[in-house]
């Protein structure tokens, strides 16, 4: 054997040592954090699992009973679900359009203050680290109850992540465009207009739409620690517990159908997108 | 220039003249007919500028009470008003001094002295006049100076109180109380009966390593530990021990979604799959995971595992699963052939393949996923420990619900924020290290 083959076994042994040891700190970590989780838990792993169908099978059975009114609590709960769509969208696209303004002043090469750079990035770190729940909490004992305060607290999440996202697909864009409208007299925001937003729009709204996706979950999530939309009414609908298990599977329903619908639609879109134009 | 390209320029300039006007205002129309969906107008109307300003003025100053309590016939001078804020008799805070057997003279800021003295409150407002007030059994007489009652005097025969920009007094039969408002966060690092309070950062430092003992059972230095991580105002012990269930539920979770995920998408993905339809069925499986959403599996784990971590992971769990079995999957229907057929010249059999000519190619992929999903699920697991009752989650909206405990809503938020940017950054690292190997 040569002195290069016995250097590559070598390589090789102690890459396995390592991959090795690696996967047994993975183990230890995931067995050690399932067993610190288990018993900090006020109700027990194993007892839990043999339980576990216990809520959605009285759901089931209450639903199948009243079978008949289910179509009318359908339509009972569709405009709190339309409340849901309607955060969810008017948030996507007022944190869509903060999202552009900030990637468009915190891509190096299109800032309009170059030096305020780090600043606008940092505001998006912060932006998107803030749970929405946190602004949601806070807005609702300031502005009262409603759809609002949700509404606000996505929108500033929105922001920060698309911002992200958006001054990554920025720093892509051709410049070439820029160049010429500022040889011709354009000031920053045609150039930003018309130069830059043609070019990444596709992958803007191809983010925008999955962004959609995630605020409609986050929208009902929100409904139901705060108040408005369908989360709330599904609070309400568990809060009455044993017998009114049909309003609680009526608005399982809805959830779950529209969050596929959306999902279904917003892929379908995003494919076209993504496959028609790139930058 | 042909007509038909003429023509072809002038659909193309009416295509975007609507993309530029048209778009627009099509949103804008949307947006104003939420805007009164959502009752947008009526909010304006609920909001209570008073809220936002004890919200902003909670959250870095804090009170102090100082209470001449006639039924108890005490005199109580306490941070927030809490017993674990208490200061001891005798030593006081250099703005009280003590009369007689109840009462006190108060200085609070600009000028402003607070006089309580046999159950008689004398406030000598600067540019208004002396404000009497006298609790007796029968209820609170009032004398004010001459003109009208301003506004920031509210009274009843049973109760007086007096708000200032200095100050607060509130003046009852049973008793009267003082409000002096300080900034910053009061007993962070140690309440009052800690032997370390009140002392500089440089004394601590000192104290930390001399071996001269504060308290006798134990080291200075542990017993500062002791009484900051036990601190009964802020809890830091638990508030940590909160921070790390909420971490412990995100990293669970996505890590038992990535291991589930990673064993079933290659029977989903279609160039992998022994049998169409149990791919179909997988597939089928992977959206109802990620349709049914957190938030129905937060309410039905809960209801089986009641309360805590636990729960909050295995619904983290449940839903990425199915994300990550969508996203590995499609991962896997895109993978280059040729490396596997290279693999597969060498004699490799099946279990090679796919460890020598398919793991290397989606690894990078996989592994910034569920990084990227670490950091995005460190932020639902508060989310979720709201609803599940669990890790920060639970102690946030807890203290929301009070609805005075601002400083600490500010302390928890300062938290999660701190290790959501953590998260971002230590993913950001490691998908640098693991995947281009700097």
């Amino acid at each position: 054997m040569s002195v290069q083959q016995q250097q590559y076994l070598e390589l090789v042994r102690r890459r396995r040592t390592y991959g090795g040891i690696l996967i047994a700190i993975f183990i230890m970590l995931m067995v050690s954090g399932f067993m610190l989780a288990d018993s900090r838990n006020a109700g027990g792993f194993w007892a839990g699992i043999l339980n576990v169908f216990d809520f959605p099978a009285d759901v089931f059975r209450e639903a199948a009973r009243d079978i008949a009114n289910l179509p009318g609590y359908l339509i009972e709960f569709l405009p709190s679900l339309i409340e849901t769509l309607n955060i969810a969208a008017a948030s996507t696209l007022l944190g869509a359009a903060l999202a552009v303004l900030l990637a468009l002043l915190s891509t190096r090469g299109l800032a309009r203050w170059p030096q305020l750079i780090p600043v606008f990035r940092r505001m998006m770190d912060i932006m998107r680290a803030i749970p929405e729940i946190v602004i949601a909490l806070v807005l609702i004992f300031v502005l009262g109850g409603g759809p609002v305060p949700a509404m606000i607290a996505i929108t500033f999440h929105t922001a920060g992540a698309l911002g992200k996202l958006f001054s990554e697909v920025n720093e892509n864009a051709s410049l070439n465009p820029i160049e010429g409208l500022q040889s011709v007299g354009g000031n920053w925001s045609q150039q930003m207009w018309l130069g830059v937003l043609p070019q990444v729009a596709p992958n803007y709204l191809s983010y925008g739409l999955l962004r959609f996706e995630i605020n409609i979950r986050a929208s009902a999530i929100l409904g139901f620690v705060g108040s408005g939309g369908i989360g709330y009414d599904l609070k309400n609908a568990i809060s009455w517990g044993q017998g009114r298990y049909d309003e609680v599977a009526a608005i399982f329903i809805l959830i779950f159908a529209s969050i596929v619908f959306f999902d279904q639609l917003s892929s379908y879109f995003r494919n076209r997108l993504t496959g028609e134009a790139s930058v | 220039m042909s007509a038909a390209a003429l023509q072809q320029a002038e659909q193309l300039i009416e295509r975007k003249r609507w993309m530029s006007l048209g778009l627009p205002s099509l949103i804008l129309a949307y947006l104003i007919y939420v805007a009164f969906a959502l009752d947008v107008p009526g909010v304006f109307e609920r909001a209570d500028p008073n809220n936002a300003k004890t919200l902003v003025n909670d959250s870095f100053t804090y009170k102090t009470h100082v209470t001449a309590n006639y039924r108890r016939d005490e005199r109580v001078v306490a941070i927030e008003g809490e017993r674990k804020g208490l200061w001891p008799p005798g030593e006081y805070p250099e703005w009280v001094e003590p009369v007689g057997e109840l009462g006190a003279i108060v200085t609070l800021p600009d000028g402003h002295i607070v006089e309580i003295n046999d159950q008689k409150m004398r406030y000598d407002v600067p540019g208004y006049g002396l404000i009497e007030a006298e609790s007796s059994r029968q209820g609170v007489t009032l004398s004010l100076p001459p003109g009208p009652q301003p506004e920031w005097i509210s009274s009843s025969p049973a109760r007086v109180s007096i708000t200032t920009d200095s100050g607060r007094v509130i003046v009852t039969k049973a008793f009267t109380e003082v409000f002096r408002y300080s900034f910053g966060w009061e007993l962070f690092w140690f309440t009052l009966d800690s032997p370390f309070y009140g002392k500089s950062a440089a004394e601590l430092f000192g104290l930390a390593f001399s071996s001269e003992r504060v308290v006798p059972e134990k080291p200075n230095a542990i017993a500062m530990l002791n009484d900051f991580w036990y601190n009964g105002m802020w809890r830091h012990g638990d508030v940590f021990w909160a921070l790390f269930e909420t971490l412990l539920m995100a990293f669970l979770g996505t890590m038992g979604a990535a291991i589930i995920a990673f064993s079933l998408c290659f029977i989903a993905a279609k160039n992998f799959t022994p049998l169409q339809p149990l791919r179909l069925l997988v597939r089928r499986i992977f959206d109802f995971l990620r349709g049914v959403d957190a938030l129905i599996w937060t309410i039905v784990l809960s209801r089986a595992f009641g309360p805590g971590p636990l729960t909050g992971a295995l619904a983290i769990l449940l839903t990425d699963a199915g994300s990550f079995g969508k996203m590995f999957s499609e991962a896997l229907e895109n993978v280059d052939n040729r490396q596997i057929e290279g693999v597969k010249s060498t004699g490799a059999d099946a279990i090679q393949r796919s460890r020598f000519g398919v793991i290397p190619q989606v690894a990078p992929v996989f592994i910034s996923q569920i990084l990227y999903y670490l950091e995005s699920n460190t932020r639902s697991a508060t989310v979720i420990g709201a609803i599940t009752g669990g890790g920060i989650g639970l102690l946030l909206t807890q203290a929301i619900i009070t609805q005075k405990d601002w400083e600490e809503v500010s302390y928890y938020i300062v938290l999660v924020v701190l290790l959501v940017m953590l998260m971002d950054w230590l993913s950001g690292v490691l998908r640098r290290r693991l995947i281009r190997g700097e």
